[in-house]
């Protein structure tokens, strides 16, 4: 691997250990995927979480002298202001929480707590190299806008930041954002739940393979489906980059998908009864619900406006909390067009800047949650909440009864 | 080691050496998705739910799932001494590699045979991935 004079002398600690750490990250990737050079990188997203793991990386970085060549913009953790008026947390989660946001403050990125850069706070142009991390964000900016990132962990997002390149392999060149495998879809998709759970069976189809998906019916989705359809992809697998014939930029026809090679044969073709059979499988709970939780991926206004069309002025039930979490911008929005007033009489709340994977959400644990995302009910077992998994409209209609059936 | 260990040529990722009991999966892992205490598979439908992997060799498939969690997975588990003492990886992902190079945790991939063939679960294993040889010594039948 190429690396200038500049390059060596990061990597040889002669600016300091927190670049030194970057480099050899970059450096390491590089080599593992025989990448040939590094090459400049304007935009990247730091999926920070308030997790340890990921605060001790930045916090190693940035006390080794490191800051941000580039600004990158991040994922949220939790908006500890607000919602410890809501909720208990221990001393030490506030602390992990507080020492996150003063590390990347240190580092200098955009602390927008967003985990949908694609759709407003870090659009990428077409073709545009870029480093994202986030697992639902990378497919979106590589699949729906047709930029170029590799399916980057929290860290080597952040180590691109820092030195401002990344390394020259992947989804970067041409060839490897062809599509390996074909998937015809014949499913109707009413809606981005739909999309999520189709996602959900294309990931395990396709691991880390670039899926080609073929539909029978035309379809037109929006920024939500594109979104929902690439969490589930990279959450039962690990899919960054995808095709839609005659959809999205780089396949206008199912020939140029697969980068004018031949065409396979379909590797499955879904209909509506796979969908049906997914989401059974997802979700065998039923009974009282403490909580409904939306919003994994971030929620957008539009979805939010949404909800209050789907309630209709009717009312949360009293033994159920119900959480919508969005970009700070929607929950601005919502403010300003005094939705969040209106929803709040109904019992429904929002916040901004907050992940559903965050200690401050503990007191819902042992009991039984509703959500309309897989990704969400996947990451919150671990946290000691099963999650069942229905569309918006049924979250709603529960959320009113109190239990889901 | 007797004459009944088979050597692998493999290719270095993160630098090490190590040895152990081989647990072997052939689903990708979420490495958030361990009990950080005991180094278990808490995922449900998992093919290794269950299996410590702590201080184990492991063989596997490939990374799967959130681009954030999986560092946190391997930090937890680092904390805890409870992280494989190397991990044999059939293909190759990126955020499973950042992990891995963050704490230090041995791995290789392009073993020369196909790695399901020729370990299973229980075979005691050496990973030298600076000679970049996987030595497998098969468990008694």
């Amino acid at each position: 691997m190429f690396l200038t004079d500049e390059e060596k002398r990061i990597l040889d600690g002669s600016e300091g250990p927190g670049k030194q750490k970057a480099m050899e990250m970059l450096y390491a990737l590089g080599l593992t995927f025989d990448a040939e050079k590094l090459i400049p990188v304007k935009r990247a997203h730091v999926a920070l979480s308030g997790q340890e793991g990921d605060t001790y990386w930045c916090e190693l970085l940035v006390n080794g002298g490191a800051t941000c060549a580039i600004t990158p913009t991040t994922n949220p953790y939790w908006d500890t202001c607000y919602l410890t008026k809501f909720f208990d947390v221990t001393k030490e989660e506030l602390d992990l929480a507080n020492r996150t946001g003063e590390a990347y403050r240190k580092i200098g990125a955009k602390l927008t707590y967003h985990c949908a850069p694609g759709l407003s706070t870090g659009v990428p142009f077409f073709g545009e190299h870029i480093a994202y991390s986030e697992s639902s964000a990378t497919p979106y900016v590589n699949g729906a806008l047709g930029a170029r990132s590799n399916r980057e962990s929290s860290i080597s997002a952040l180590a691109a930041a820092v030195i401002g390149k990344t390394p020259y392999y992947g989804f970067h060149i041409d060839e490897n954002r062809h599509g390996h495998l074909l998937v015809e879809v014949e499913a109707d998709l009413k809606d981005c739940y739909d999309w999520g759970i189709l996602g959900h069976v294309v990931g395990e189809l396709a691991g880390y393979h670039n899926p080609v998906l073929r539909f029978k019916h035309k379809v037109n989705p929006g920024p939500e489906d594109y979104l929902y359809f690439g969490a589930e992809a990279a959450t039962s697998g690990a899919v960054a980059m995808y095709h839609m014939v005659g959809v999205t930029p780089e396949a206008p026809t199912i020939e140029a998908a697969f980068g004018g090679g031949k065409v396979p044969s379909a590797a499955a073709v879904i209909t509506d009864k796979d969908l049906k059979d997914r989401e059974a499988k997802l979700t065998p709970a039923t009974g009282d619900i403490n909580l409904v939780m939306l919003g994994c991926p971030h929620y957008t206004y539009d979805q939010i406006l949404e909800i209050d069309r789907l309630f209709a002025g009717r009312k949360v039930s009293h033994n159920t909390a119900f959480w919508i979490l969005a970009e700070a911008g929607a929950v601005e929005l919502a403010e300003r067009s005094h939705l969040r007033q209106k929803l709040e009489l109904l019992g429904v709340r929002m916040v901004g800047d907050t992940c559903i994977d965050e200690p401050c959400w503990k007191s819902f644990e042992g009991h039984l949650g509703l959500t309309d995302s897989p990704k969400c009910a996947y990451y919150r077992e671990r946290r000691g909440q099963p999650f069942a998994i229905r569309r918006l409209s049924e979250c709603v209609e529960a959320a009113i009864k109190g239990r889901i059936d | 080691m007797s004459q009944d260990v088979k050597v692998y040529k493999c290719r270095k990722i993160v630098k090490g050496c190590a040895e152990g009991e081989a647990v072997v999966s052939r689903d990708a892992m979420c490495f958030y998705l361990t009990d950080p205490e005991t180094g278990e598979v808490i995922e449900r439908n998992h093919a290794i739910h269950g299996k410590s992997i702590a201080n184990k060799i492991l063989v596997l498939k490939s990374g799967k799932g959130s681009s954030v969690v999986q560092v946190d997975g391997f930090y937890q588990l680092w904390v805890k001494h409870n992280l494989p003492a190397a991990i044999i990886l059939v293909e190759t992902e990126p955020v499973i590699v950042s992990a891995a190079v963050m704490v230090e945790c041995t791995m290789v991939d392009r073993m020369e045979a196909d790695p399901y063939e020729v370990i299973e679960d229980g075979d005691h294993v050496e990973v030298d991935a600076e000679k970049g040889e996987v030595r497998v010594r098969k468990k008694a039948a």
